[in-house]
């Protein structure tokens, strides 16, 4: 059994070096190696527009990428679909129809035939940009995880039926864990009476934020919840259901906060700053969800980079074997974040739906 | 700051949101719903079976007490009719000796009393035959003594002799 674990750890952890590893081996000694370094991690951290395994340079300059291209969805007067190999990795122009565009630092921009990208004095693009639905890799990975989701628990849900109320295969593990999300999360925090109507969403976004936060440990390298439009979108989903559930009791509490402890001539001073806190707290809320997730996974997405990348900066046997075992030890840690952080965003949503739903009887 | 709103991408939010709620919708429908009442029902239903087994066995051990009352009761109860028994044994005993001790006392009075009558009316019948036997041979002597005017002379005499006139 605990060789079948270690087996288990290990193997999407050497997995995890894989593409690097071919990347850093390849790539030309040209340039500042932590510079390109640098470069590369921070072009990892950012969306993609094709979803690329690994890349490395030819000995006569190309650079030659692995990897599948996504559609690229702009609106441009008119919807303009194309596939994202025509954007060459921003080494060319795509032609659609009658347009052009160029990807430049990350993001697509409408040029001439040449693919001129004009910068002002700020060294800011002043080309226009289109509206951008494309496909990313970000959005493909989640589809990907919105999938496996539904295939799992869809068949969990099956397995019920078909095995007399008691789940079979990979269920047995996720079972345990929706169980304590219901028992340990949303009952304390939402209360015995409400949460039963929390719970799908408790469910998926935890669900959601841990696989996601775990493919981003695949050698994939996909970095989806340290996106901060994604964790936005999660924690606006938040905000939204925890505001429209607001009984009246939660509403009181902001715009009426002492109650009927204090005459209103003098509460109306205290109002005077309270009631602003209150409701700015109704945005500080969900706003220290998405920057917490945020944050962590993209801190940790950098440090694991960074400590690979340092394996190259040393070029020594102790230096280069050291920062692996590094890696090493911080990938696993990163595993443990990744339920950490998933667990978190669910936990704090769930004790905000709880002051959202209390029925004053409490406080 | 700056650099976050640079780096946000508003068609990875549209995504993110659309896939988002479109899975939460999905979810609740085909999965946690039918999950969580599964859960739930063997939940409820392994609740209620502990508590079937909790009352079988109160139950059990009711009756068994209530085995061990009667057993117990029955045993107190044999032991009073066994007592009862040996009681009412021995009085029937007593009273029949008594009852037979009487019985015979009467029976030996009667008995007593009959051969008492009997040896009544046999010394009376002894009486009346010997007294007739005397009466006869007293007759049968006398006629043999007075058969003659002699013997009739000497008995008067010898009579005369014998009483003494005074």
């Amino acid at each position: 059994m605990r060789i079948q674990i270690r087996a288990h750890f290990a193997l999407p952890i050497a997995l995890l070096f894989m593409p690097f590893l071919i990347q850093a081996k390849d790539s030309k000694p040209s340039g500042d190696l932590k510079t390109e370094i640098k470069e590369y991690i921070f072009h990892h951290l950012e969306d993609a527009y094709d979803f690329s395994l690994f890349s490395y340079t030819k000995d006569n300059g190309d650079h030659k990428y692995i990897g599948m291209p996504l559609p690229v969805i702009l609106w441009d007067n008119g919807l303009q679909i194309f596939s994202s190999s025509k954007l060459q990795h921003g080494e060319g122009v795509a032609q659609v129809g009658s347009n052009f565009y160029k990807l430049d630092h990350g993001k697509i921009f409408k040029t001439n035939a040449l693919g001129v990208i004009n910068l002002d004095a700020g060294k800011q693009v002043t080309n226009e940009a289109p509206l951008d639905f494309s496909v990313t890799k970000g959005v493909f990975s989640m589809l990907l995880i919105a999938f496996l989701m539904f295939f799992l628990f869809n068949r969990l849900a099956k397995s019920y039926l078909k095995n007399g109320g008691v789940p079979t295969g990979i269920g047995r593990f996720f079972e345990p864990i929706i169980i304590y999300l219901r028992d340990e999360i949303a009952k304390p925090n939402i209360g015995e009476r409400k949460y039963r109507s929390y719970m799908s969403f408790l469910l998926t976004v935890f669900f959601f934020i841990w696989f996601l936060n775990m493919l981003g440990l695949t050698p994939l390298g996909v970095n989806v919840t340290g996106n901060i439009a994604v964790t936005f979108g999660l924690a606006i989903t938040t905000f939204i259901i925890t505001n429209l559930t607001g009984t009246k009791d939660y509403w009181l509490h902001i715009f009426d906060p002492l109650g009927g402890s204090m005459k209103w001539y003098s509460k109306i001073f205290l109002y005077i700053i309270l009631i602003p806190i209150e409701i700015l707290g109704i945005f500080i809320k969900p706003f220290s969800l998405l920057i917490r997730l945020y944050a962590n996974m993209q801190a940790g997405h950098i440090v694991i980079m960074s400590l690979i990348g340092l394996m190259f900066i040393f070029k020594s046997w102790i230096g280069s074997s050291l920062s692996f075992g590094l890696t090493f030890a911080i990938a696993i840690i990163e595993l443990l974040v990744a339920f950490l952080q998933a667990y978190i965003f669910t936990m704090l949503s769930a004790l905000y739906f709880g002051f959202a739903a209390q029925e004053h009887e409490s406080h | 700051m700056e650099k976050l709103i640079s780096e946000f991408s508003l068609g990875l939010f549209f995504w993110q949101t659309l896939i988002f709620v479109g899975l939460i919708f999905l979810l609740k429908k085909y999965a946690w719903k039918p999950i969580l009442s599964a859960v739930n029902e063997r939940e409820a239903s392994i609740k209620d079976a502990l508590e079937a087994a909790k009352e079988a066995r109160s139950e059990m051990e009711s009756l068994q007490s209530d085995n061990q009352r009667i057993l117990k009761e029955a045993r107190a109860q044999k032991e009073a009719l066994l007592k009862e028994a040996r009681t009412i044994r021995s009085e029937m005993i007593n009273t029949a000796k008594v009852e037979a001790q009487s019985e015979a006392n009467k029976i030996l009075s009667q008995a007593q009393e009959a051969i008492q009558n009997e040896k009544r009316t046999a010394v009376n019948e002894l009486k009346d035959h010997v007294s007739s036997i005397a009466l006869d041979i007293a007759t049968k002597v006398l006629q043999n003594e007075l058969e003659s005017k002699d013997k009739q002379m000497q008995l008067v005499s010898k009579l005369l002799q014998n009483s003494d006139m005074k």
